[in-house]
């Protein structure tokens, strides 16, 4: 009997949605009921997608229905399916792991701060599942907006003119992007006239050119709306505002919704535009290369010129959507794998660290970020003051905070031992992966900027978190120690925890990743998966 | 009726964007609004344009394709407006609690000289 097997494909969606629902009703002053519920809720899809990344590990052949899910048992490409592969399931419990520790971290006193906050959170959550899941273009719309429609809500919640005047802009920038969504669905159908990924991918070599053309604008049209959504420059300005403004678990959670943009795209620039596409064989790919690497040089400068730590998380989202898609665009089969790891690595450091910014903030004025950087640019004026407090013990509070502060450091700068560094090695190792003698030859001027860009990008995160690190902890102008409770540190430290786990299991994590590469770098075989999975019942 | 349905779509968006561009927070929702019109019709028009044929088989009546238009876009047409709809409400709340915050209806929260 693996009956209820086949039906646990669709739970991490059916689930946040229906728990969802039963929240609206109950009141808001039972606040920690709603809370317990949710999070029960986020924890059942954790485990959820942890059975699903081991059923998908062990190879999706052995899967009832071959890990293809036809809703209302029609077979693809006529009815919508859901498709489970090694990429989607690593996404799904990215997700579902990140959703765990920023709702365990609202807890503490975020939710209070507006109604309906766990409702939302399910329903993102619903959202974002739905989009990895799906194997149907329109219903990835459908998916996208139930989480943009979530992510709208959640981050108004809190309220404040600040967060309004940024939710505004939110807001009218990916109703734009979600018009040029629909445009590039429609265009895509009406040239290709199918909206499954799968049979899109099929049907793209055999079309005659004037079709082939009509797709291949229907896609880039598309894919602006995965941009917009991933911040590649110059379609990012948006980003770091609306991150800034955000209160810490929804900003902690954010931070993977920038990576749904990146997914989408690795998705559809490998199956649809893959090896098997003929002569739209990497469509785009200069694009990607050139924004990308845009993007990281305007995420390392935006994160040198940051003076408060919320921007910076900001604009290292940057760095790390424009790293992701220029190793895309770059097309270098071997480095598929390390920026997989990468996305992991980056979507864990930089959520725990939105969730850091808030308590290490907490017991300091609004303006003491900008004063400390004034004061660097004008010199010290406190040094006699200071050599009193030699010898002074570093309260506990700080020194977690102060250590979870560096772990971060060090993972968004990418130096070693952590997986930060891992996940950059992998990358660059994957670029230079080819004979010594062709090196010389092989690399392109694009290759050597990417490099020079990523390890820039690493130097410029470093100097910009010593320079806030030493300002707040060492150095901190009123010296408060600001009031922590264990539920909000303990999720900060279990995101960190699972970047070291990641470091110390670097060996299978990245067997997983280079499966799931080469998972991808096979689209006929996904392709023939999903159009021949059997009809449920009809064995 | 080609050249009509193309006129239509091309003036909304045309004007759909001019109003986006624009600073006050009432013409970015008439923006939006009549961007997703445009976008709506757009979609339509995939489906390739027939007069008086049905998206459904009528009853007792055999699948032949000559009679029948496209289903799937009108079908996504549907789902694009509902959703559509519902995201205009929604910056439309947003809209006014900006409005009651700062006092203006500039995209900015607050005044700029030249506007």
């Amino acid at each position: 009997m693996t009956d209820w097997l086949h039906h646990l494909l669709i739970l991490p969606i059916l689930l946040p949605l229906a728990v969802a629902a039963v929240l609206i009703p109950i009141n808001e002053r039972d606040r920690t009921l709603k809370g317990a519920i949710g999070f029960a809720s986020t924890l059942v899809v954790f485990i959820l997608s942890m059975i699903l990344m081991r059923l998908a590990a062990t190879g999706t052949g052995s899967l009832p229905g071959s890990g293809v899910y036809q809703l209302g048992n029609w077979p693809a490409p006529f009815g919508i399916v859901l498709v489970l592969d090694r990429l989607s399931a690593l996404m799904l419990c990215l997700t579902s792991g990140l959703a765990l520790a920023a709702q365990a971290y609202s807890m503490a006193r975020w939710h209070t701060a507006g109604h309906h906050f766990h409702s939302l959170f399910q329903l993102l959550v619903a959202g974002l599942n739905g989009a990895f899941l799906t194997g149907d273009l329109f219903n990835l719309f459908v998916f996208f907006e139930m989480m943009l429609a979530a992510s709208y809500g959640l981050l108004l919640h809190g309220s404040g003119p600040l967060r309004v005047k940024a939710g505004l802009h939110y807001i009218a920038v990916n109703l734009a992007a979600s018009a040029l969504f629909l445009i590039g669905v429609s265009l895509i159908y009406g040239a290709a006239g199918t909206l499954n990924m799968a049979d899109l991918a099929t049907k793209l070599a055999a079309l005659e050119p004037r079709s082939r053309t009509l797709v291949e604008m229907g896609s880039a049209i598309l894919g602006v709306a995965f941009l917009v959504k991933a911040g590649m420059w110059p379609l990012s300005f948006w980003l770091p505002t609306a991150y800034a403004a955000a209160t810490p678990p929804v900003a902690g959670v954010f931070a993977v919704l920038t990576k749904v943009g990146i997914y989408v795209i690795i998705r559809l620039h490998l199956l649809v535009f893959g090896t098997a596409a003929g002569a739209s064989s990497g469509f785009g790919q200069d694009w990607l290369v050139t924004g990308g690497m845009l993007t990281i040089a305007f995420g390392g400068i935006g994160v040198l010129a940051s003076q408060a730590m919320g921007r910076l998380a900001g604009y290292s989202v940057l760095v790390s959507s424009g790293t992701l898609l220029a190793a895309v665009g770059l097309g270098h089969d071997g480095m598929l794998a390390g920026a997989l790891f990468y996305l992991v690595s980056s979507t864990l450091t930089i959520g725990a660290f939105f969730l850091l910014i808030e308590l290490v903030e907490r017991g300091r004025d609004a303006g003491a970020d900008v004063l400390a950087v004034t004061m660097e640019a004008y010199g010290d004026f406190d040094e006699d003051e200071e050599e009193e407090e030699v010898g002074v013990a570093i309260p506990g509070t700080m020194a977690v905070l102060g250590l979870c502060f560096c772990l971060c450091a060090l993972l968004l700068a990418g130096l070693p031992p952590l997986s930060g560094f891992i996940a950059k090695f992998a990358l660059i190792s994957g670029l230079f992966d080819m004979p010594a003698a062709e090196l010389a030859t092989a690399m392109s001027a694009a290759d050597w900027t990417y490099v020079t860009l990523l390890i820039l990008s690493g130097l410029a995160a470093m100097i910009a978190m010593n320079r806030i690190g030493i300002r707040t902890f060492w150095a901190s102008i009123e010296g408060t120690i600001p009031r922590v409770v264990v539920i909000e540190i303990t999720p900060v430290v279990v995101l960190l925890g699972a970047c070291i786990f990641l470091s110390l299991q670097a060996g299978p994590a990245m067997r997983y990743m280079q499966a799931t590469a080469d998972d991808l770098l096979a689209p006929l075989t996904h392709s023939e998966r999903v159009l021949s999975a059997p009809r449920a019942g009809s064995q | 009726m080609e050249l009509i349905l193309s006129a239509g779509i091309g003036t909304l968006t045309a004007s759909g964007v001019y109003l986006l561009l624009r600073p006050r927070t009432y013409q970015v929702i008439i923006g939006l609004s009549l961007l997703s019109f445009a976008v709506n019709l757009f979609i339509f028009g995939m489906g390739r344009l027939r007069v008086n044929a049905p998206p459904i088989l009528e009853p007792g009546g055999v699948g032949d394709l000559a009679r029948y238009t496209d289903p799937v876009p009108q079908a996504l047409v549907l789902t694009a407006i509902v959703i559509g709809f519902a995201m205009t409400a929604l910056f439309l709340v947003v809209l006014l609690a900006s409005r009651g915050f700062t006092g203006t209806d500039h995209v900015d929260g607050r005044e700029q000289r030249g506007d």
